[in-house]
């Protein structure tokens, strides 16, 4: 009898010890990936000593910009909609719960855990879909993704994660492969314009681009929900992307589509142990 | 109208900061219909320090959206110091800070 | 009859108009928002309806610090600042804004002449301050430069 419990035990040791090197081994694929992505961007800014300084986007390789958004960030108008998150986030549903019963340590100071990649439905969760989802399943209607009352609730949610880094991992093969669909996404051209979101946040960042210089794609993910001066109010990161889609003249994907989900998740991938600094105010 | 103010004391100085939740129409943008959005703008913003009125703005429409005010005045921590907020439809808004 | 609404704010400054604007203003002890001033097109009319026929001169002891480019026309950080005494008001105009009056500032005699704010500008345009102290107007100007055709959505 003690002879199979210890077969048992170095058996169990065993499968474990394979078990995580396969769980592993995702991980290891994409951080393979990440560390070419920093060492492009290293080689482009040679000035920005750390990847980490990225988080501030535009404004880590534009020093007359970052004066201006410095002024602006004393005291910037999201903090408005923080305040209006926070009341959002607190106040019940008609059926008596609240959003915190919804996501672990009562929905405070876990944003930096999305995107990530949900094994048990085998797809991209993004806090603003898991916002929703926390709606629907305490029958309350789904709000919009792009503005309003979605942005207010995730620019809270980000504001008390501030500082903490984004962990993401890849679990599975379906993880994999949601990230390579993120990543095939973000190098095809598309559009009249026929550009691809590497050729202006890769190529062109640092130059301009007609009047703007487009900001490094690394740490893109940190910043959302942003207040964009252009629009004089949040929006959330799907916001943006069928924004800059247009932009190309290429018709939008749907905010939270799987398509901007696993972007999102090749993105904030390629922002791995970034701070969050969301929600912050861009141009 | 909402209004948030901040306020810190240094040798003597205090630096107030106020933020107005306001969408500043200008009375020149158009809606989707073509119709022209008349002018909502915030007009005035006062600061009441121990009772007295310790700075005063006036706002026109080429103020940014939400706006947004820094002003500084000889006073000390722990006192309290308010601002209130008035528009062109007679909409106001008042807050209040303790100064840090 | 169709009318533009440059010829709209043309009437206004004209002064007509502004007369209903002064009396639909709420009636709170402390109001006194210039609308002729505000509702001016031009600047030298907005400075004359603020100011009346005060003496001009530009000044060094007056400050006026914004960026050479404008990273966003609708949100312009500005700070102005003056170190001379006695000074009653400061006001910033933006030569090219459709009412080039942005904003004013009354000093009290607690107060430390300084004052940041966020302003919107329409167009590459000068943006002059202008500081009134015992009876005169120093003043300092600045172009902003302000680019259009970014990337939007």
């Amino acid at each position: 009898m003690k002879r199979l419990t210890i077969l048992c035990a170095a058996l169990t040791t065993v499968f474990t010890a394979v078990a995580n090197a396969s769980s592993d081994k995702y991980d290891k694929k994409v951080a393979q990936d990440i560390a070419k992505y920093r060492t492009f961007f290293a080689n482009k800014f040679p000035n920005v000593k750390n990847f980490g300084e990225y988080k501030d986007g535009v404004y880590a390789i534009d020093a007359k910009a970052r004066e201006q958004w410095i002024e602006i960030e004393d005291f910037p108008p999201y903090e408005l909609s923080i305040d209006e998150g926070k009341e959002l986030f607190e106040k019940p549903f008609a059926n008596g719960k609240t959003y915190a019963s919804c996501f672990k340590n009562g929905g405070i100071n876990i944003r930096h855990n999305y995107p990530h990649f949900d094994t048990k439905t085998n797809q991209v969760m993004t806090l603003e879909l898991a916002i929703n989802n926390c709606r629907t399943s305490n029958g309350e209607k789904p709000l919009g993704y792009k503005k309003g009352k979605i942005a207010a609730l995730s620019a809270y949610m980000a504001s008390t994660s501030r500082e903490q880094k984004f962990n993401v991992k890849v679990p599975n093969e379906a993880a994999y492969k949601a990230y390579l669909d993120g990543k095939k996404f973000f190098y095809s051209k598309r559009g009249q314009l026929n550009l691809a979101c590497s050729d202006c946040h890769m190529a062109i960042t640092g130059s301009k681009l007609r009047a703007d210089i487009p900001g490094p794609a690394i740490g893109h993910a940190t910043g959302f929900p942003v207040y964009r001066s252009k629009w004089g109010e949040l929006g959330t990161l799907h916001r943006r992307y069928g924004g800059c889609n247009k932009n190309v003249r290429a018709k939008p994907f749907k905010a939270q589509s799987a398509e901007y989900r696993n972007l999102e998740y090749f993105q904030t991938l390629m922002s791995q142990d970034m701070d969050i600094n969301g929600p912050s105010v861009r141009k | 109208m909402k209004v948030k103010v901040k306020a810190k004391e240094k040798d003597g100085v205090v630096k107030a900061k106020v933020l107005i939740k306001h969408a500043m129409e200008t009375g020149r943008r158009k809606d989707k219909k073509g119709v022209i959005i008349p002018a909502h703008h915030v007009t005035e913003v006062k600061a009441e320090y121990k009772g007295a009125t310790i700075f005063s703005a006036e706002f026109g429409a080429g103020v940014s959206k939400d706006p947004f005010v820094k002003f500084q005045f000889k006073g000390k921590a722990g006192d309290q110091v308010s601002v209130s907020a008035t528009d062109n439809k007679g909409q106001t808004g008042k807050s209040e800070a303790t100064i840090k | 009859m169709k009318i533009s609404r440059r010829d709209l704010f043309v009437k206004l400054g004209k002064g007509a108009a502004y007369v209903a604007v002064l009396a639909s203003l709420p009636k709170i002890a402390w109001a006194k928002w210039n609308a002729k001033a505000f509702a001016s097109t031009d600047l030298k009319a907005a400075i004359e309806a603020k100011y009346g026929n005060m003496s001009i001169s530009d000044s060094d002891k007056v400050i006026l610090d914004a960026p050479e480019i404008a990273e966003n026309g609708s949100v312009v950080p500005i700070t102005v600042s003056s170190s001379l005494p006695n000074v009653s008001s400061m006001s910033i105009f933006v030569e090219k804004n459709p009412t080039p009056l942005v904003t004013s500032f009354a000093m009290g005699k607690n107060s430390i002449n300084e004052v940041s704010i966020r302003i919107r500008m329409g167009t590459t345009s000068n943006v002059v301050l202008l500081v009134e102290a015992d009876g005169k107007l120093h003043r300092a100007q600045q172009e902003v430069k302000v680019t259009i055709g970014g990337c939007g959505g």
